[in-house]
């Protein structure tokens, strides 16, 4: 079996694993699996208001998940999505309602606003990494508390001491009559558009630039690269910036799309860590990232109808993909097994040809 | 309310939030000096309060007093099996850590909740009846002063966490075992070759910190929440690895950064009723423990070093 095909199977392998074991997790506690997958089936695609929704989960995963790979891609472990995608969602949501513009360059500086304080906020575990040499996997999980705290304290301090900030301007407003309409008044927006957008740029920006090249070669070999004259602290900073920003822009559809505002939270929105699961299943490639944010934004909105159709709590979703990371993750036993499967179909070929 | 007022109020607080933050992040100590990084204790400690919870409401009539001690030590059972997950990963598969890591949380987060909607039909459980009571120490607490301070109102669960990082301690530096332990986490390669076996240490170490972040997680739920929802561990599993990292890897330190940092949660708390602090706002009480870390790692405050081996599975024959 070639190494290509390996590379494409372990991940499908886990996601049939993970859906086994989701099965199985739903028969040991009572609950028919059929009737499960069924109303996860038409929870994504049951009519056109699910359709919508789906789309509409599936965009900042996009983001969130071009996030994390392209970290991956430069040689650093970005766990601080969430918290860049949070400082992009207050971002664009104050741009919104604080400012009053033309409508669509409304939108554009907005999310630009997004993309500029996830930036930042990723600038600076990537600024600690190059010239300090500390690790930046801790460092952005701290960054991912104090962007939630810092959120909700700007939140207060934008609305006067209120629970959430006020709606965007329609000029900002990514929400579009027509697509809401079509799809039985789902919150489906433009966004998405942006995020297939964002893939194309990544995929430019990797494969077919001299910064996309220096900043792989970076993240594959330091020294190497150091030797062939890059600027290494440079291009890390650079690498954790670029990855902020597509986790800035993910926030933003939240605020110009979905919600229209940013309220308080008390915990992670969850989009940011499951960017990790979304990237790992599309092997950090920018089209593998789509399909794997396809596959879990729309597992994630099927999901919500679990509980109404079938009397199954909607975190069994989360189970599932819990799962396909641990199966991802551990690719070495699934590449073992390919192997040795892929060797038994050589022999009994061999013996079949009389060799 | 004078200064010394002050002080009786908030230091019983800060030892009482500490409690949790203080066996987790011993359990942390020991994974990472073997070389293996948990990112999953968030997800440990809500597995062992939800199991912990679970127990206390069903056998609350029974064991009376001793439902929530019980609760304590199912917790840990349950928190060293849940982390065998991370081990096999981890350790026999070669699977990334942290990635293994966070699956950990998301996994222990989405069981909980799942088991929780599916025995009480709601996303919370009731209040519990008994909880983890307060002692006053006789003798130690006629102490002036000091007495009021640390052995009034005193939680058993605080005693035993800090009893738990002293033994720590002596069994990281003082015992083969935990000679063994630092060796894996430093040089594996050096320590297989002296005959260690890597993978069982790393294997041990992985379930004592499956086995104490269970108990962190029970002794927030017993003790400061009261019941279980999904939001009832909510970043003390990520706080106590800062207060490892922050205590640089070493049991004593990671006590001292987890009393620290259960003093900066009882003041974004109880602030508001005290003079000074009440003018501080809120949100920099909050962040301070993050602040902090990240400060540590840089260097500002004492360079904090990760064991050498933390992190890269141990491939044998690899060099």
């Amino acid at each position: 079996m070639s190494q290509r095909m390996v590379n494409i199977l372990v991940p499908v392998v886990s996601v049939i694993l993970g859906l086994i074991v989701g099965a199985i997790v739903m028969l040991v506690s009572g609950f028919n699996p059929v009737a499960g997958y069924s109303a996860l089936w038409n929870g994504i695609f049951g009519d056109t208001y699910n359709i919508g929704e789906t789309v509409r989960t599936i965009t900042p995963y996009i983001f969130s998940g071009l996030a994390v790979a392209f970290a991956f891609r430069t040689g650093m472990f970005n766990i601080g999505v969430e918290g860049q995608l949070i400082m992009g969602w207050l971002a664009a949501a104050y741009v919104g309602q604080a400012f009053e513009m033309p409508t669509g360059l409304h939108a554009v500086v907005a999310i630009l606003a997004a993309a500029v304080a996830g930036g930042i906020w990723a600038f600076i575990p990537g600024l600690l990494k190059a010239k300090l040499q500390v690790h930046e996997v801790i460092v952005t999980i701290m960054m991912n508390y104090i962007a939630l705290h810092t959120a909700n304290a700007a939140i207060s301090a934008i609305s006067d001491g209120g629970e959430k900030t006020d709606k965007i301007y329609p000029s900002a407003s990514l929400a579009s009559e027509w697509l809401s309409s079509m799809t039985q008044f789902s919150r489906l927006h433009w966004g998405f558009v942006v995020a297939i957008l964002a893939v194309i740029i990544m995929w430019i920006l990797l494969e077919k630039t001299t910064l996309g090249y220096e900043l792989k070669s970076v993240g594959f070999n330091k020294n190497a690269s150091e030797y062939a004259g890059m600027n290494v602290s440079r291009n890390i900073i650079l690498a954790m910036v670029i990855s902020g920003m597509f986790a800035g822009v993910g926030g933003a559809m939240e605020a110009l799309g979905t919600f229209g505002n940013m309220m308080k939270m008390t915990a992670a929105t969850g989009i940011g860590f499951d960017g990790i699961a979304v990237a790992l299943l599309g092997a950090n490639q920018p089209f593998g990232v789509l399909l794997g944010a396809i596959l879990f934004g729309a597992l994630k909105n099927g999901g919500l109808n679990m509980p109404n159709e079938a009397g199954i709590p909607t975190e069994i979703v989360s189970i599932v993909i819990a799962l396909i990371i641990f199966f991802v993750a551990s690719g070495y036993l699934i590449r073992l097994g390919l192997e040795k499967f892929g060797k038994k179909n050589k022999d009994t070929q061999k013996i079949k040809e009389g060799k | 309310m004078s200064f010394l007022d002050v002080l009786y109020f908030i230091i019983p607080s800060a030892i009482f939030y500490a409690a949790p933050l203080i066996m987790t992040a011993i359990g942390g100590v020991f994974t990472e000096r073997s070389g293996v990084v948990n990112i999953g204790l968030e997800g440990i400690m809500i597995i062992g309060a939800f199991i912990s919870v679970i127990f206390n409401l069903t056998f609350a009539d029974k064991l009376a007093g001793w439902a929530p001690w019980l609760g304590l030590v199912v917790a840990m059972v349950v928190g060293a099996i849940f982390s065998l997950l991370l081990a096999v990963a981890a350790i026999s598969f070669r699977a990334d850590q942290t990635v293994t890591g966070v699956a950990l949380n998301m996994l222990g987060l989405a069981l909980a909740v799942f088991s929780v909607k599916m025995i009480y039909d709601k996303g919370q459980t009731d209040s519990i009846s008994e909880r983890f009571g307060r002692y006053d120490v006789p003798v130690l607490g006629d102490i002036p002063v000091i007495g009021r301070m640390f052995f009034h109102d005193l939680h058993m669960t605080s005693v035993l966490a800090i009893a738990v990082a002293f033994l720590a301690w002596f069994v990281i530096y003082k015992t083969p075992f935990g000679l063994r332990l630092r060796a894996v986490g430093e040089h594996p390669v050096a320590a297989d070759t002296m005959g260690v076996n890597v993978t069982k240490m790393r294997y041990i170490a992985v379930m004592i910190s499956g086995a104490l972040g269970g108990i962190g997680g029970a002794i927030y739920a017993q003790a400061i929440a009261g019941n279980f929802s999904a939001l009832t561990i909510s970043g003390q599993g990520f706080m106590a690895i800062a207060a490892m990292i922050f205590g640089k890897w070493h049991p004593l330190g990671a006590l001292g950064a987890a009393l620290f940092f259960g003093l900066a949660q009882s003041l974004s708390i109880a602030g508001a009723s005290i003079p000074y602090v009440k003018d501080i706002p809120e949100v920099i009480l909050l962040i301070l423990p993050y602040v902090l870390t990240i400060l540590a790692l840089a260097g500002f405050i004492g360079k904090a070093n990760a064991p050498k081996a933390s992190g890269k599975p141990y491939i044998k024959g690899k060099r």
